[in-house]
């Protein structure tokens, strides 16, 4: 290589680098470390397990853990239920203009702060708000109808927060499949369903996955949405980290547990696509 | 007699006030090779998705065997299309592709697995049912896509423009096997094309359709050497074209002044009078070459002209003259065994036609779909 090359792709590569080392590896050293370090006495660390024991002998803590990993993949699940019809629609059925004015819908709600949209939530599903209000005028409910603070609101708001994630990448692989190969399946017999299940989940399985890895987690990781909507037994694994963190100023606890969330994602998300059978590049070079 | 395989009767489609399909019927028997040859979007297109199913007529009815199959879905007629991207499913191996239909009629798997062994060993392609379809070349792919759909043993086989991706060399061997796996199988194939050749080789019946209407329908020969309209004949093989005004009618021959100030004389074809705009064709092979007046006796027509250019294509071979007296280009056929062989660019050639060998049409209004020489 000349020098000229050399030097061209060092400064190239060098806000990469700059990126990977500064905002994930060295924190991230920083965090194992952290947390693998025990408070012996007044500004006294042993190194220890100590950390990790807390978190497997406290039944909260694991009880949170596994709770999280199991509403997170729900939550997956409904956007995916929700979001396929939605992307096939957009992708094959809409055309022109209603094309992309129903994809700018999507992305609408993306223009005002999650907090503002959070927010629009506990103003519909609150005691005193519009849903409530509505029942009580049509007659279904005798008095205010509370929806907020419980599972299925916290489900609604991450749903809504992770829609876009999964639209973009199944409108993207929908998009690629030819309308031929669809009327192939009807031409040669096929049934709406089967040719669903043979032919489009099959072509869609890369923009599936992608899309579900990302609103995995982003779920896994929210934070706000859980806090606001969730209620007392709602809840969520970065919930203990903040107050881990910023509450007990148990910065130690805090680090197992970002190392724990972040295990529990890989291992999901490993076993997502060796499940379906796709790979890392594939899935993200498709989305 | 059993009931023709397909027939389609005052058939109409129509897209937002815009007539697509206008009053088109015919009549397919069982076993024929039927194609519709037409430019891009003179409604062919439309026509095989109302026969697949994929579009509703606006009026008219389409009959598979006897039986109507209006209201019928895509998935309940026992017709089948080769789409003209082939549409094989590229997440499944061919095996999977072919056994697709199979696997909705609910066969046994053994029953699937045979017959799909069956059909690729018909078009002899036997053993690659493991293959992936990305693996296949062009013509295999072609042959996948018609045993997928010849597995189903269909009424009728419509193939949308199925050799239009394919390279020319392959194109070409592909029309012969066609017309022998549609003899083989003796399923009646409508095939869609405005490839000219590719409906000349392989058809027993062609319609010429322009602008949603058939304009003639009848074989190869028919439409080669009896065009009835002056789009037919333009459309199909190549022509020499001149328009003028009919200057006088006698015993079924026109005598044309043309407007390049030619005066030739052709068969009569329509309804022209004395006084009206007409249109005459000549086939490039038609027109004789000759190295006087005494050797076109025969020919009613006759000019000489220069060589301007010679297009060498082995036994396809043309020359370009360009006519002494008025300058017009023509095209003429020039056999590369004959005594004139050895014409160059510069030559001086006299040519003539006899005047049943010409054509003379009404003047149609447009240039609109005229494809070859003109």
């Amino acid at each position: 290589m000349r020098a000229g090359t050399r030097l061209g792709f060092v400064l190239l590569i060098a806000p990469l680098l700059l990126w990977l080392v500064l905002l994930i590896v060295i924190p991230h050293i920083d965090l194992a470390l952290l947390s693998l370090r025990e408070r012996v006495g007044v500004g006294e660390y042993a190194v220890s397990m100590a950390n990790y024991r807390t978190f497997l002998d406290e039944p909260l803590y694991l009880w949170t853990f596994l709770r999280t990993a199991v509403m997170a993949v729900l939550a997956t699940a409904i956007t995916l239920v929700i979001g396929f019809p939605v992307s096939f629609y957009i992708a094959k059925i809409a055309r022109g203009r209603v094309q992309s004015a129903l994809f700018l819908l999507c992305l609408v709600p993306f223009w005002v702060s999650e907090l503002v949209r959070t927010f629009g939530w506990m103003i519909l599903l609150r005691e005193t708000g519009l849903i409530s209000g509505l029942l009580q005028w049509i007659g279904v409910a005798d008095g205010p109808v509370e929806m907020l603070y419980n599972d299925a609101a916290m489900m609604v708001g991450l749903v809504y927060t992770s829609m876009l994630f999964m639209v973009v990448p199944l409108v993207t692989t929908l998009e690629s499949l030819d309308d031929g190969i669809i009327e192939a399946g009807y031409d040669l017999g096929g049934s709406g369903p089967s040719v669903l299940r043979e032919i489009i989940i099959p072509h869609a399985v890369p923009g599936i996955v992608a899309g579900s890895i990302v609103v995995f987690m982003l779920s896994l990781g929210n934070y706000l949405t859980p806090t606001m909507l969730g209620g007392k037994d709602s809840l969520w694994f970065t919930e203990l980290i903040y107050s881990q963190f910023i509450v007990r100023f148990n910065w130690e606890l805090g680090a197992a547990f970002g190392f724990l969330l972040l295990v529990l994602s890989s291992v999901i998300v490993w076993a997502m696509l060796r499940l379906t059978g796709q790979t890392l590049e594939k899935t993200m070079g498709s989305a | 007699m059993s009931a023709p395989d397909l027939e389609c009767s005052a058939l109409v489609k129509q897209f937002d006030g815009v007539t697509a399909v206008d009053d088109v019927s015919f009549t397919v028997p069982r076993g024929s090779f039927f194609s519709i040859l037409g430019p891009s979007g003179c409604g062919k297109t439309t026509i095989m998705r109302m026969i697949a199913g994929f579009l509703e007529p606006t009026s008219g009815d389409i009959r598979i065997r006897g039986g109507s199959v209006i209201d019928v879905p895509p998935n309940k007629r026992n017709v089948n299309m080769v789409f003209q991207h082939l549409a094989l499913f590229p997440m499944m191996n061919v095996a999977d592709n072919i056994g697709y239909g199979l696997r909705r009629k609910r066969l046994p798997r053994a029953e699937i697995a045979h017959r799909v062994d069956a059909v690729l060993e018909r078009i002899g392609l036997p053993g690659i049912g493991p293959r992936k379809v990305a693996e296949l070349s062009g013509g295999q792919k072609q042959r996948v896509a018609i045993a997928r759909c010849m597995v189903l043993e269909p009424d009728v086989l419509l193939l949308d423009e199925p050799l239009g991706a394919l390279d020319l060399k392959l194109r070409e061997r592909m029309k012969i096997e066609l017309k022998a796996l549609q003899a083989d199988f003796g399923t009646t194939f409508v095939y869609i094309t405005h490839d000219q050749s590719e409906a000349l080789v392989m058809s027993d019946r062609i319609a010429v359709m322009n602008a949603g209407r058939f304009e003639q329908l009848g074989n190869a020969r028919d439409l080669y050497y009896r065009p009835e309209t002056a789009f037919v004949a333009g459309f199909v093989g190549d022509s020499n074209r001149w328009r003028g005004r009919v200057a006088r009618v006698s015993g079924g021959i026109a005598e044309m002044q043309a407007d390049d100030g030619l005066t030739l004389r052709a068969a009569l074809r329509g309804v022209s009078a004395a006084g009206d705009r007409g249109e005459i064709f000549v086939r490039p092979e038609l027109v004789l070459p000759g190295h006087g007046p005494t050797d076109l006796a025969g020919c009613d027509n006759s000019l000489s002209g220069e060589v301007t250019d010679i297009l060498f294509n082995g036994a396809a071979s043309r020359a370009l003259l360009r006519c002494v007296e008025t300058g017009t280009v023509l095209e003429m056929a020039l056999p590369q065994s004959g005594r004139f062989a050895g014409l160059g660019r510069g030559d001086r050639v006299q040519v003539g036609w006899a005047a049943d060998q010409a054509a003379c049409f009404p003047e149609r209004g447009t240039d609109a779909g005229i494809a070859g020489a003109g």
